[in-house]
């Protein structure tokens, strides 16, 4: 049993599709498990939902208008509304929250709107918009130049964690104390706007607009259960994400079940595992 | 010479002043109490003396060491579950000592120095969230004198502190002010203010009192306000 189910993942780790599909997978879920613990412990969690919205209305100009690489279109897009969100937000009328729902629903209707006027060649309209949904096999078709675009870019998300940890930090405990003690808060939010962004256009192409949030939230929300130091948040968080991944991938292969699903499915799989390890680790100390 | 200097000062947001004509000075050594009611622009001020705001008409001068001012703010709610244990917490204070990416020695020696002078050294692993609020308050206190030795901006430091905690906190910042820091407390407990502040400046809309505490006794809204003991 267990030497056919290696036999089966060797067969198939031997079609490079698959193993771009693997690295790309796990790159980008170690990106969003990252900036996820930024969102949600500055009670943005819902921003990347509503990115990935539009997200897929950019999408949709993008197959329409015919662009060669959609990315060309969907980031810049993406981006805009982004820093539109996270940093013009204080200064619009219009609340936060509802400014989110507005938006979010506002792409998804135009989106598909776009796909029904104008259907993509030889495409089915239901087809596509599921695929840029639920990113159902997207993440199959993924050219040699993506898979170098999405190493690029994950590379550049870490190394900036990384080396501005310390800020990031600061930020996300206390703003207007890094503020006031002098720090440039308006440019560090805009480039966690633009990373943002760049990291929800990425991850389009994995688990599609809808299941997004998942790879943001639930590494950091699993990772919060057991840890309470900022640092080993992070550590568990990028962890959990990339295992999460890794597994959702491997799973899907052998069972064939649709890959950005079956990643959220061990997403959500882990959050009770730690959940119940949080529960027992509280429990021993209280 | 004054650290922090208020010329004909209205504050506000987006041109529409919530307080005008504030005049007020601040100098080495002072311990300056803020009072005034709710919507007093009490809060605005605050944010306009730490640059947050701009000021809308007026002028708002610092000088030497009082361009470095740390602040105790008002802890929100996000802040009660963030995960974060105190030496990182403390440490976030010492950012603007240095333009590195990391923690310079020196920088770790000044949060270790001011964790042991608020007594919370050996709280420096614990996580933030499972303080007491005093802790929390002193934590937040080590984080501040990271940021400025000179000058500390505390905005109600004793707010939802129990009684007891609430002294304790006072004294904290009463020893601070004697070490020879500068403070600048916003508070709606006239009690504490006229125990310890050496100057008033309560405002409503606009100042109505700037001084020295013996004066603002004599003062009509002095009066009014420790014979009711509270802003």
């Amino acid at each position: 049993m267990t030497g056919g189910i290696i036999e089966t993942l060797t067969m198939y780790l031997s079609y490079p599709f698959v193993r771009y599909a693997l690295i790309v997978g796990v790159l980008v879920a170690l990106s969003a498990s990252l900036l996820g613990v930024v969102l949600v412990l500055r009670r943005l969690s819902y921003i990347g939902d509503g990115l990935a919205h539009v997200a897929f209305g950019a999408m949709a100009i993008a197959t329409v208008m015919n662009v060669t690489n959609n990315m060309l279109l969907v980031l810049p897009i993406t981006i805009l509304f982004s820093i539109l969100l996270l940093h013009g937000g204080r200064r619009v009328k219009i609340q936060g929250d509802a400014a989110i729902a507005m938006m979010s629903v506002g792409a998804l209707a135009i989106g598909y709107i776009l796909f029904n006027l104008f259907p993509p060649k030889g495409g089915n309209v239901s087809g596509d918009v599921c695929t840029t949904l639920f990113g159902s096999t997207s993440i199959l078709t993924l050219s040699r130049q993506e898979v170098w675009l999405s190493i690029g870019l994950s590379a550049g998300v870490v190394l900036l964690f990384v080396l501005f940890y310390n800020r990031v930090f600061a930020l996300t405990f206390d703003g207007e104390f890094a503020a006031a003690t002098g720090m440039n808060t308006g440019l560090y939010n805009i480039a966690i706007a633009v990373v943002i962004a760049t990291v929800i256009s990425l991850a389009m192409n994995l688990v599609g607009s809808l299941l997004i949030s998942a790879l943001l939230v639930f590494p950091a929300l699993s990772a919060m259960r057991v840890y309470k130091s900022f640092r080993a948040v992070v550590i568990c968080s990028a962890v959990f994400g990339v295992v999460a991944a890794l597994a959702g991938i491997l799973v899907s292969i052998l069972a064939g079940t649709p890959v950005g699903a079956t990643i959220v499915a061990a997403d959500i799989a882990g959050f009770l595992l730690f959940t119940l390890a949080g529960l027992m680790k509280g429990r021993i100390q209280g | 010479m004054a650290l922090l200097t208020c010329d004909n000062l209205s504050v506000g947001y987006e041109g529409r002043p919530v307080a005008k004509d504030i005049q007020f000075a601040v100098h080495p050594g002072d311990y300056l109490c803020i009072v005034g009611e709710n919507g007093s622009g009490k809060t605005t001020l605050m944010k306009t003396i730490l640059g947050l705001l701009p000021p809308l008409s007026g002028t708002l001068k610092t000088q030497g060491e009082g361009r470095r001012i740390g602040y105790l703010p008002q802890q929100s709610a996000a802040q009660r579950d963030f995960p974060a244990s105190v030496k990182e917490v403390v440490l976030s204070g010492c950012l603007n000592q240095g333009r590195g990416l990391f923690y310079t020695k020196a920088q770790k020696e000044r949060a270790r120095h001011n964790m042991e002078r608020l007594d919370v050294w050996k709280l420096q692993n614990r996580c933030y969230r499972e303080l007491s609020g005093g802790q929390q308050q002193r934590a937040l206190l080590a984080r501040a004198l990271c940021a400025a030795d000179t000058m500390l901006l505390l905005d109600e430091p004793a707010a939802g502190l129990d009684p007891q905690i609430t002294e304790d906190m006072y004294q904290v910042i009463e020893q601070l002010n004697q070490a020879g820091l500068t403070i600048i407390m916003i508070t709606h407990d006239v009690a504490a203010s006229l125990t310890y502040a050496s100057h008033i400046l309560h405002v409503a809309g606009t100042p109505l009192y700037f001084g020295p505490k013996a004066g603002y006794l004599q003062s009509p809204e002095g009066r009014r306000y420790a014979q009711e003991g509270k802003a």
